[in-house]
């Protein structure tokens, strides 16, 4: 006869609103790990699947996403004839905010160095992938925009062509995906009166250096656009993506690219350890941090809960000391329970997420591993946490019962 | 240990129990002996305060006493507050308790409460089941078997309850006031089962009472005073 089952049966709405409860906390440890892994995820997820062997950026910064990196666009064309260069795609990403059908709209737009980079590697679910070099873009489907939306950056008005599941920036917003030229533009966007205004500002800085007064007819070319303004310049990129032939050793490539003064060179792994040190690393300790604290306070409630359904059936464990019990059958009575609770928690927790994380505004990640972690730990609390009521029970005096 | 005769199923020598200590001392039983015999049914009479429930719990195995003996089936149990054997076991084995308060496990039916004092002791569920109906029966509750406690009346609860004291055939069942909360006709009903229970199986029975309406159904009454025994009648 197990008498903690029979236990539960006869106290089953009790027991049941319990095991929500304990299922409701462990659901947000679950969702904290889950945020952690999704934090990671996030980071890495575009170093990830854009396929690059090698990030060119600028010297000494750790860009694109940890730090600003700019550097010329002709930098591609420096860089594909190093042997063992397969391709060389130019690469801009920056975040845009707008309002969108009234709704705060954020997007981090990825410049994809069209066309030799049409967006193949993107995990599209809906519609397709960029066609043609101006006004259509890729977004995640976490911005909740639709393919045919229309979207107004900069001047122009750009097509959602294609939808994107799981690509967020590390800071949790969607990922859109345009041509570098519209990348740039949108970055670079400025209202007709700023142009106007710059450019009567660089008239009046002419005139004001030795070379307006005596070339004077210069005026016009530096009121004029900065294409005509050829020490302005190509427009700068943040990174240059570089493939490797099969063969060739992508540290080898590397180290000859980075031996140039003006650029720095990161692997993928270098890459993602700089997302993951960086920008991620105080996120992703503070959530591991809350996990662990979780942890500790789900622990410390099951222990109460416990204790106080010993406390509950203290007369019913003297009786049964009275009548000779041994010890163990008091202590499978506890230690049981608690074990059944703990699994049933974890259930409620582990279902009741599958339905509810797809709602968080930010990605949860379940790894199996870290469920296997996780449901050890619960095991492991629930035995601890019945040693309080355990050792409550194995003080029952047999004599309360007389009393 | 064999120091008894073999018709006896109790014998305490010079009991004593103390609480407390200095000027908080209280004596609740003094220096009492007693023997209980098979098949022999025993009221236990006093006052309140007057030791009775004391001396149940230790000859119920339940507190050691601070000085004395006590031994069960010719076996010594405690000698002085020492114990002699696993007192549990014995409890378990040899003693059937009880009380005013049923105290029957609530979240476990009549067949189950009956059954538990079985399985506690390793007997299988099959032979456990079996005798846990035939001792139902044997008290007339069987039709209840399957009742959860808060189903039965406190007559049906009691029945219940003497079920379970007779589970391990116990050589000796104490009883705590076990009519206390029934009224008198079913009060006689559970003295009478009580009587019927220690000539048929063969017990000794030691029954704690205040009511004076069913003595003659014992065969011998002790009568407890300040935690000593002042009369004995048979």
């Amino acid at each position: 006869m197990n008498l903690a089952t029979k236990d539960i049966k006869h106290n089953f709405g009790r027991f049941s609103l319990t095991s929500a409860g304990i299922g409701l906390l462990l659901m947000v440890v679950m969702g904290m790990g889950g945020i952690y892994r999704g934090l990671v995820e996030d980071a890495t997820t575009l170093v990830e699947r854009i396929g690059a062997d090698l990030w060119v950026v600028q010297k000494d910064t750790r860009g694109p996403f940890a730090e600003i990196s700019r550097i010329p666009r002709d930098l591609e064309d420096r860089v594909l004839p190093v042997p063992g260069v397969k391709s060389a795609h130019g690469f801009v990403s920056h975040t845009v905010q707008r309002v969108y059908k009234g709704k705060p709209l954020r997007l981090t737009i990825q410049g994809l160095s069209w066309p030799l980079d049409k967006g193949l590697w993107l995990p599209i679910t809906a519609g397709r992938g960029l066609s043609q070099a101006h006004y259509e873009l890729v977004a995640d489907k976490s911005s909740r925009l639709q393919v045919g939306d229309n979207l107004a950056l900069g001047k122009e008005i750009f097509t959602v062509k294609g939808l994107t599941k799981g690509m967020t920036s590390q800071a949790g917003d969607s990922m859109a995906f345009m041509t570098l030229d519209d990348a740039k533009a949108v970055q670079f966007d400025l209202s007709p009166e700023s142009i106007r205004i710059e450019r009567a500002a660089r008239v009046n800085r002419l005139f004001d250096i030795e070379l307006g007064q005596i070339q004077p007819q210069m005026s016009e070319r530096a009121g004029g656009p900065n294409s005509g303004i050829p020490a302005l310049g190509t427009f700068m990129i943040s990174a240059v993506l570089v493939r490797v032939k099969p063969g060739y050793n992508i540290e080898a490539v590397a180290k000859q690219i980075a031996a140039w003064p003006d650029v720095s060179v990161y692997t993928k792994d270098g890459q993602k350890q700089l997302l993951l040190t960086g920008n991620v690393d105080r996120a992703r300790r503070q959530l591991g941090l809350f996990r662990v604290l979780l942890i500790i306070v789900s622990a410390i409630i099951m222990a109460l809960i416990l204790y106080t359904l010993t406390l509950d059936k203290l007369h019913d464990i003297a009786m049964l000391k009275l009548i000779g019990a041994k010890n163990s059958v008091i202590l499978g009575l506890i230690m049981q329970q608690a074990i059944l609770l703990g699994c049933i928690g974890f259930c409620i927790a582990y279902f009741l997420g599958q339905w509810i994380f797809p709602y968080f505004p930010r990605r949860v990640v379940l790894v199996r591993s870290d469920l296997y972690s996780l449901a050890i730990i619960v095991f492991v609390i629930s035995i601890l946490a019945s040693l309080l009521g355990i050792w409550r029970a194995m003080r029952a005096d047999p004599g309360e019962v007389l009393a | 240990m064999s120091l008894f005769k073999d018709n006896l199923v109790l014998q305490a020598a010079g009991l004593t129990k103390i609480y407390g200590s200095g000027h908080t001392e209280v004596v609740a039983v003094r220096d009492v002996t007693v023997e209980v015999n098979r098949s022999e049914i025993v009221a236990l009479l006093g006052p309140s305060g007057a030791g009775k429930t004391t001396l149940l719990t230790l000859l119920g195995l339940i507190r050691p006493p601070n000085t004395g003996r006590i031994a069960i089936e010719g076996t010594l149990v405690f000698d002085n507050h020492r114990a002699k054997v696993d007192v549990r076991r014995f409890r378990r084995q040899k003693l059937g308790f009880v009380f005013q308060k049923t105290n029957l496990i609530p979240f476990l039916t009549a067949a189950e409460n009956v059954r538990l004092a079985m399985e506690i002791d390793d007997q299988r569920p099959k032979v456990s089941r079996k005798r846990a109906m035939e001792l139902l029966e044997y008290l007339g509750v069987a039709e209840r078997a399957e009742n959860l406690p808060s189903m039965l009346s406190g007559g049906e609860q009691q029945r219940v309850a003497v079920a379970r004291a007779l589970a391990n055939r116990p050589s000796l069942i104490l009883a705590d006031e076990p009519t206390g909360s029934l009224d008198g006709v079913r009060g006689r009903q559970v003295m009478e089962l009580f009587a019927k229970v220690a000539h048929e199986q063969n017990a000794g029975v030691i029954v704690v009472t205040h009511d004076h309406r069913a003595l003659d159904v014992f065969d011998r009454t002790l009568e407890m005073e300040d935690g000593q025994l002042r009369k004995s009648h048979n």
